[in-house]
């Protein structure tokens, strides 16, 4: 931290009202505090230990004094971090229980609107089937955003289940590149897959989880590469590791960016001028389900020319 | 209700001439109870299901879902968790333990995707365990059919 980011951080009064809490529940403004109060104790213990000398019991009843201000101020920050602690607890549970109560009204939408697009009960043609699809289409998209939250608060409890089994990885990367063909052939966008080593062995993880993260690394290939280009995936084993990789042309991520690519609601600053859509949590769904699978995850990345987000995972029965 | 396992005298061409004749006939239809509280959920996969060929019984609460069970005797049961009276659990518990309806194939339709509700549905003789928001509709109706063995 350079001294001017101290000096920045020091800037206590806005920053405790930008977290809205008062001055004496304010961790900062608390620490700040003690830690003067603990210099102050030292210079007057210094200056009555030098000169009063003769009379222990005086010096020793004023830095018993000073102690007990510090326990004071230790108990306030220890209670004002509990109530910090607290709120990001019920945030969490907030996210996870409007989540839950969204998902009864968006189902009744969705196969509501199934049933009009299907033609099942009278085929709707011209523009009202347009608007029909608008209305699926972000129904869709509505589903997937409440899915990332629950996913998130999940995490955030520490709750998010994870069932590691053998599979085979190859296998669940062309499934996920042929999901995402159509899409990307529409913005002649052309996905490979590198050949592929015979005899992989099997990956071991969690196939499901994995597989979110493994859209999530295309789904960013193709919503971030302007105009035709082309994503190459890989998989390659690695000593008892297998690494997965997707390598696009795409627009990059700037510099200053790239340490809080994998924090929750990032967004960065680039793509937001191409790319209004997105909720900045996949990588950092990416990250949790890989990391609890027992691999890494990692990217390389330069602005205008193109990122390459890889993750490792064991090979099963190593 | 019996009409595919019959063997007796109405049996062969001439079972299969009936049998196909009242097929699509409310009479012969197979029942499937749906015990679900959203009146919206009711309506739509109602109505899909009943296209379908299906009479569909509703109830909108747990209480209302058993005693259905008991007195109707449906070919499947369409089970919500969250139900008001009585949780979608307990009916489970209930119909298991009851050897009038402990046969009926019991598909549970929710939200709840904890592994737990999961696991606890299962063990209590659940068929399958479907997550609305997980499934189209169509899906959900291929799962009906296979649950019925069609």
């Amino acid at each position: 931290m350079s001294f001017r980011e101290i000096l920045e951080q020091l800037n206590i009064r806005a920053t405790c009202k930008q977290y809205g809490l008062g001055m004496w529940r304010c961790p900062q403004f608390l620490f700040l505090l003690m830690g003067s109060v603990i210099i102050i104790t030292a210079l007057v213990t210094y200056f009555l230990g030098t000169r009063y000398v003769a009379d222990p019991g005086t010096v020793s009843l004023i830095v018993l004094v000073l102690t007990v201000i510090l326990f004071v101020l230790t108990f306030s920050i220890t209670r004002s971090l509990e109530g910090l602690a607290e709120a990001n607890r019920l945030k969490t549970e907030f996210i996870s229980i409007v989540s839950h109560q969204l998902r009864s009204p968006l189902s009744n939408l969705k196969w509501a609107l199934e049933i009009l697009v299907s033609d099942r009960f009278g085929k709707i043609d011209g523009k009202p089937a347009e608007y029909l699809q608008i209305l699926s289409d972000n129904t869709k998209r509505m589903g997937e955003l409440i899915s990332s939250l629950l996913i998130v608060s999940r995490i955030d409890q520490g709750r998010l289940p994870i069932h590691n089994a053998e599979f085979p990885l190859s296998d669940l990367v062309k499934e996920a590149i042929a999901e995402f063909k159509p899409i990307a052939s529409a913005s002649n966008i052309e996905i490979v897959l590198e050949t592929v080593k015979p005899n992989l062995p099997q990956a071991f993880g969690d196939s499901s989880q994995l597989k979110i993260v493994i859209e999530n690394f295309i789904d960013n290939a193709v919503r971030y590469t302007k105009g035709a280009g082309k994503i190459v995936v890989a998989i390659v084993p690695k000593k008892d590791r297998l690494l997965f990789s997707v390598k696009d042309g795409g627009v990059g991520i700037p510099k200053e960016d790239q340490k809080h690519i994998f924090q929750k609601f990032f967004r960065s600053g680039n793509v937001l001028k191409y790319q209004t859509q997105g909720s900045g949590l996949g990588l950092y769904i990416a990250k949790s389900i890989v990391e609890k699978s027992g691999g890494k995850i990692g990217f390389k990345s330069e602005q205008d020319k193109g990122s390459t987000f890889w993750f490792t995972i064991p090979i099963a029965g190593r | 209700m019996v009409y595919h396992t019959n063997s007796g005298p109405l049996s062969g061409p001439i079972y299969r001439a009936i049998s196909s004749l009242l097929k699509n006939n409310n009479f012969m239809s197979k029942k499937i109870l749906f015990i679900e509280d959203e009146a919206a959920l009711q309506k739509t996969l109602g109505d899909v299901l009943e296209q379908e060929g299906y009479k569909v019984i509703k109830a909108l609460d747990g209480e209302a879902g058993l005693k259905a069970a008991q007195t109707g005797i449906p070919d499947l049961i369409l089970l919500d968790l969250i139900l008001p009276k009585m949780h979608g659990f307990e009916v489970l518990k209930a119909l298991k333990g009851d050897t009038a309806t402990k046969d009926i194939p019991i598909i549970v339709l929710t939200n709840l995707e904890s592994m737990g509700d999961i696991e606890k549905a299962l063990e209590l003789g659940a068929t399958t365990y479907l997550i609305k928001a997980s499934y189209t509709l169509e899906e959900v109706v291929g799962k009906i059919k296979k649950a019925l063995g069609e």
